[in-house]
């Protein structure tokens, strides 16, 4: 059984349901991407797996989230704690504000140690400054005790990851960890994390909207519109043949080398919002491909043969739909 | 890149070091510092150094004019101005640092409680404060002070209460707009308990402007120990203090009027004074904005 395990994961919050029914796996030295535009439940997701829905009002109605042999959906507070932190960590996606401005970055990161393995201060000062240095952070030990305001967005970004790796997780999920970054520093970044789950055999989730991040980075990809998934399937295999209307519209919105000044496509329309699903298949109103049944039954999530998933009624090269 | 960081190692000092710059090397700073420092020495050191002892009374000079054996003069009873002004301090200076340090301890922990988790107690807190502003202070010492009688610790207990509801309202604005930083969520997101983010993390960034508050209410305290001590419930005789001083003053305020006019003085130079540091630690911190959200 793979590490975290997500089984038909629908939420609720104050009666809305932006999720219905996610499914998706991840395993140690795996990482696996959550694509979607902005809406589509990829960071809800993240909130599900870390236990903070309450924090927002919200709760699981449905479905089974499994970690290492736990179910994390009936597990008390208490014990979540615990968990979070130590065994799956978390990136947020802005690190400008991650940081606790009035408090030293080596004490920030000193604090999750601390907490979680029980490290007097001077073991965790020695930890952390090994960690930083690992990152490649220069001078590790004078950045030590700087305050995030004299750093830079890459050096943050580097130290909240330091910060994810303080207690030595198994699990880490990043929300969209490079957007508040220059392009540069994002490549910086993510070869970072990638480096890391090689050789720490971690399992990351990362969460984007970049499909271009995707493509670079990631072993698995599940790609969510409208709180619903729309394919999933190893990274070549949806690259070589995305067979999803939207997964095609997504990578169509990669620029490329040969992308002609003026001319970077979108996909016509926004994801709609979440008291307003369309009935049937929620991506038909922006969809070229859609037919009769779209706007009136869902399509069912089916297993084609050449592995991954897919819902929708007229995928690309419908011959070999195994259903 | 190790250019800039050359220029801000011990970033921690330097950056300490600048506030304690920007404030003393002011005008208004400089001297308000001075002042304070001169004051706190005098009322530390004050059994060392006033030349005659506060309580020991010689009525053959009682109501002298100031002289040279006596600079500010003797009162009703042939005791020295000077030297009662000095233990004075004292009472004054002690009376509200301790009342004001209790009132930012307690009122810190009711705001960040209530801010933080919100619900019934931020209720209950919340109306116990409006209902408590719309109070004068000196109303509700004197209250108090009737309450638990007159002397030195109600003194202190009263003011601290009286101004409770200002550092309860500050740090309670401060919490509720920084629970929602994504630090906090971020600190959340690792496992840290409520203690751990209310106490590491709210706190110390809520700080700046509770202790500029607390710097300008010390100043408000002096006063209102004064009024109290003025209608005889603070320190009692033969405890010398400013307010006491005054109001045996009274009596003679044409015959003797320098038993009423110096420690007068020094109620209002001690005020302004700590106004004025007050006013350099806010440009100093830049926190002006913050403290019109409180």
């Amino acid at each position: 059984m793979a590490l975290l395990d997500v089984r038909n994961l629908s939420i609720d919050i104050h009666g809305i349901r932006p999720l219905g029914g996610i499914s998706f796996s991840v395993d140690k030295g795996e990482i696996l991407g959550i694509v979607g535009e902005s809406g589509s439940g990829k960071s809800l997701t993240a909130l599900s797996v870390m236990g903070l829905l309450p924090l927002i009002g919200g709760r699981i109605e449905r479905g089974t989230i499994t970690f290492d042999g736990t179910e994390l959906t009936t597990l008390p507070e208490p014990a979540f704690r615990r968990l979070r932190g130590r065994r799956i960590a978390f990136i947020t996606q802005n690190p400008m504000t991650s940081l606790d401005p009035v408090m030293r970055v080596g004490a920030q990161i000193d604090q999750v140690a601390r907490l979680h393995l029980k490290l007097d201060a001077k073991a965790a000062q020695a930890r952390s400054i090994e960690i930083m240095e690992k990152l490649r952070i220069p001078e590790a030990a004078t950045l030590y005790h700087h305050y995030p305001h004299q750093l830079s967005g890459g050096m943050k970004q580097r130290i909240v990851i330091a910060m994810a790796l303080a207690a030595d997780p198994d699990l880490i999920i990043a929300d969209e960890p490079t957007t508040a970054l220059d392009v540069t520093i994002q490549a910086q970044i993510i070869d970072l994390l990638v480096e890391l789950v090689r050789d720490r055999d971690l399992a990351l989730i990362l969460i984007t909207h970049d499909m271009g991040v995707v493509a670079q980075t990631c072993d698995r990809v599940v790609v969510l519109y409208a709180g619903r998934i729309a394919e999933s399937h190893a990274v070549q295999a949806i690259f070589a043949n995305p067979r999803h209307p939207y997964t095609k519209a997504l990578i169509r919105c990669i620029p490329r080398e040969d992308t002609v000044t003026g001319s970077l496509t979108g996909i016509p329309g926004a994801v709609p919002s979440v008291a307003h699903y369309p009935a049937g298949c929620r991506y038909h109103p922006r969809c070229a491909r859609r037919g009769p049944p779209c706007d009136g039954i869902v399509p069912a999530l089916e297993y084609p043969t050449g592995g991954g998933e897919i819902a929708c009624h007229f995928p690309e090269g419908a011959g070999d739909v195994h259903v | 890149m190790s250019l800039a960081i050359d220029t801000q190692t011990g970033a921690g000092q330097s950056f300490r070091r600048s506030v304690a710059g920007k404030v003393l090397l002011t005008p208004k700073g400089g001297i308000s510092g001075c002042y304070l420092i001169c004051l706190l020495l005098l009322a530390l050191l004050a059994p060392w150094v006033t030349p005659y002892p506060y309580d020991v009374q010689e009525l053959s000079i009682a109501s002298q004019a100031p002289s040279l054996a006596h600079w500010l003069g003797t009162d009703e009873f042939g005791r020295d101005v000077l030297s009662r002004i000095m233990y004075g301090a004292r009472t004054s200076l002690s009376v509200s640092f301790t009342a004001i340090s209790v009132s930012v301890l307690v009122g810190m922990t009711l705001g960040a409680a209530a801010g933080y988790f919100g619900g019934m107690f931020d209720r209950f807190v919340t109306a116990a404060v409006d209902l408590s502003w719309s109070f004068p202070e000196i109303l509700i010492a004197l209250i108090l002070v009737a309450i638990i009688g007159p002397g030195l610790h109600s003194t202190m207990l009263a003011i601290g209460i009286a101004y409770l509801a200002q550092f309860t309202r500050l740090t309670r604005a401060q919490i509720l707009g920084l629970k929602n930083e994504t630090f906090i969520e971020a600190t959340r997101n690792l496992g840290a308990s409520h203690g751990h983010i209310v106490f590491r993390h709210l706190m110390p960034n809520a700080l700046a402007p509770v202790i500029i508050c607390g710097m300008l209410a010390t100043g408000d305290a002096i006063i209102l120990e004064a009024t109290l001590g003025f209608f005889g419930l603070g320190a009692q005789p033969p405890v010398p203090s400013w307010g006491a001083m005054m109001s045996s003053g009274t009596a003679q305020i044409f015959k003797a009027p320098w038993i009423i006019i110096f420690p007068g003085l020094a109620v209002a130079v001690t005020v302004i004074m700590i106004n004025l540091f007050g006013d350099a630690l806010i440009r100093a911190l830049d926190i002006r904005a913050k403290l019109r959200e409180g």
